[in-house]
């Protein structure tokens, strides 16, 4: 018997499907190729980089070797470069930490005077264009002693992280009931004891929302990185990177190795907290 | 406990104590930390900034310099050009990641990559795909037409095109995921009673999806605005404002001047952006508060 209906709805579930894919396949390779480019040039011997091919004739982990041994000019710090990164982004990622749930916890539960104009004035630094505030602030830790030395960068990085760390651990901590503040006060808890042993425990999702973004944003920092530090084994790996290519014949296989084993710990850290990233923090970023 | 300015003067204030209590007392020691970062870090060296850029000759410097009104027509074709593409396909592609699909969500979780990848290599691996003699797209072209192709960044057009398309490689997944979020917050009722109805996609978009998004993608726009004003890498990684100093943007151009030790110039040029940025952060301020 034929079923009237049933034909007509499966082509149109293809049509639907088909259309998806012409959207899909497109989305998808827009966004691959840059990164499928970088891992194509840290698999591909010098001769195949250059050729234009999709695939290389012979693939190889050579690449890695060299930069993992340090075998070429360029790639003489790697090490202390990495490390660099990986200190910096930490430092950041604890002082925004601390920094921001003081503060936070300070305005939102405390209600500690003036703490709405400060928090204004930490949104006012949220919306003052990086790359702006680069300028005078470069000056600035130059008047402080700080050029090319850590604590710059890392202090500059915390001033960039904060406003949006206290923003969004404010608007988290107002959701928490006030009862809960008011029964430990009942039972005799001091301020410390509140912030300790009732308050960190209900905020730990945004706390750690807020120290991946932090630790992100500071690991993937080029521009500040590379006007506060200059000094090989001072400078961080980006900006390591940015020096590569300074050489008229840049080795541009072993740049994009570099750039890939430096992209691979982000990758890995945003998708391990993706659920706690994405809600936390495009909640903050567009109240609508 | 008083208060004393100096021995002679003492004169004896009410006691701390009666007028703050320990949770307000509490409540200043920590927000102190960030108050320090802020003086220190953000009110110091605006105010220093300012400062070095406030003689007169410096904006007369920036005005004679061709190059710096280069950059500010290059800013605002990045702006107005750039992010009306940007918002546009972001909403485009929120409707698209909305639909439920097994592939769809795989799909997203791999776009989301642009923005969770630092961006020097990526724009640098951009930059080598785009050399004219050894880049992969030039191989493309050539193998399919026989010819040669452009000279990707030597023409200052194509070379804030491809700078344009970079920013939008880089920052289109933040947006498509937060107009998602808006999307998925409107009732799905709505769209069941339209279907009923026999409404287009066309007009479900018009007369529900967008009066529900007009103002989140009102407000995405004004922010994504004042962030690319902010945004160095995605041209100075991909042109390093070249050729011929033609494809700077503000933010790039500052760090220029800075980098040529034309401290007053660089601060100067962005004193120039704040008429623009001022407002913008206004508006953006009370949204936010609200």
């Amino acid at each position: 018997m034929k079923l009237p209906g049933v034909r007509e709805f499966s082509w149109r579930e293809v049509g639907i499907e088909a259309r998806l894919l012409l959207i899909g396949i497109p989305v998808f390779l827009w966004t691959m190729i840059p990164i499928y480019h970088m891992f194509l040039f840290a698999i591909s011997p010098k001769e195949d980089a250059f050729s234009g091919k999709l695939w290389p004739d012979h693939p190889t982990l050579h690449n890695f070797e060299i930069v993992f041994k340090q075998q070429h000019y360029f790639l003489r710090d790697f090490y202390v470069q990495f490390w660099n990164s990986v200190v910096i982004a930490a430092s950041v990622g604890v002082l925004t930490l601390f920094i921001a749930t003081a503060a936070a916890f300070s305005i939102s539960r405390l209600k500690v005077p003036g703490g709405r104009i400060v928090l204004n004035l930490a949104l006012f630094t949220y919306f003052i264009p990086a790359a702006f505030l680069a300028v005078p602030m470069y000056r600035t830790m130059g008047n402080y002693g700080l050029l090319n030395n850590h604590w710059s960068l890392i202090l500059a990085m915390v001033t960039i992280a904060s406003p949006y760390a206290i923003w969004v651990l404010k608007q988290a901590s107002d959701k928490l009931p006030v009862e809960l503040d008011e029964a430990a006060v009942m039972d005799g808890a001091t301020t410390l004891q509140i912030f300790r042993l009732v308050y960190l425990p209900l905020m730990m999702p945004s706390l750690v929302a807020i120290g991946t973004y932090a630790v992100l944003l500071a690991w993937n920092e080029y521009l500040y990185a590379f006007l506060l530090l200059s000094n090989d084994r001072e400078i961080t790996l980006p900006v390591a990177l940015g020096n590569f290519l300074a050489a008229d014949d840049s080795p541009w296989e072993l740049l994009m190795t570099t750039g890939f084993i430096y992209a691979l710990p982000p990758a890995a850290v945003y998708y391990a907290f993706r659920r706690y990233m994405v809600g936390g923090l495009t909640a903050g970023a567009v109240k609508s | 406990m008083a208060i004393t300015l100096s021995g002679d003067q003492a004169v004896p204030g009410p006691p701390l104590s009666s007028r703050l209590t320990p949770a307000q007392v509490w409540g200043i020691v920590l927000l102190a930390p960030y108050l320090l970062v802020f003086l220190a870090f953000v009110v110091y060296p605006v105010c220093y900034g300012l400062w070095l850029a406030r003689a007169p000759s410096n904006y007369v410097a920036l005005y004679n310099d061709p190059i710096f009104a280069r950059a500010a027509v290059n800013t605002l074709i990045f702006l107005v050009i750039g992010i009306n593409i940007k918002m546009l396909i972001a909403l485009f592609l929120s409707g698209f990641f909305a639909q439920q699909r097994p592939w769809i969500k795989w799909l997203s979780v791999i776009f989301i990559l642009p923005w969770a990848v630092p961006s020097i290599p990526t724009i640098l691996s951009v930059r080598f795909m785009l050399n004219p003699e050894w880049g992969m797209i030039n191989h493309f072209i050539f193998s399919f037409t026989g010819d040669d192709g452009p000279n990707w960044l030597n023409d200052p057009t194509v070379a804030l095109t491809m700078a344009i398309a970079v920013h939008i490689w880089k920052s289109l997944p933040f947006w498509t995921l937060i107009l998602i979020t808006g999307r998925l917050a409107i009732s799905h009722d709505l769209f069941e009673a339209a279907e009923v109805d026999g409404a287009s996609w066309w007009q479900k978009f018009r007369y529900i999806t967008w009066p529900s998004m007009q103002t989140l993608y009102v407000t995405c726009t004004l922010l994504s605005m004042i962030w690319t004003l902010g945004d160095f890498n995605s041209v100075y990684l991909l042109t390093g404002g070249g050729p011929a100093d033609l494809t700077h943007v503000l933010s790039t151009l500052g760090i220029r001047y800075l980098r040529l030790d034309q401290l007053s110039l660089a601060m100067a040029s962005i004193v120039c952006a704040m008429p623009f940025v001022l407002p913008l952060v206004y508006f953006m301020m009370k949204r936010l508060s609200r």
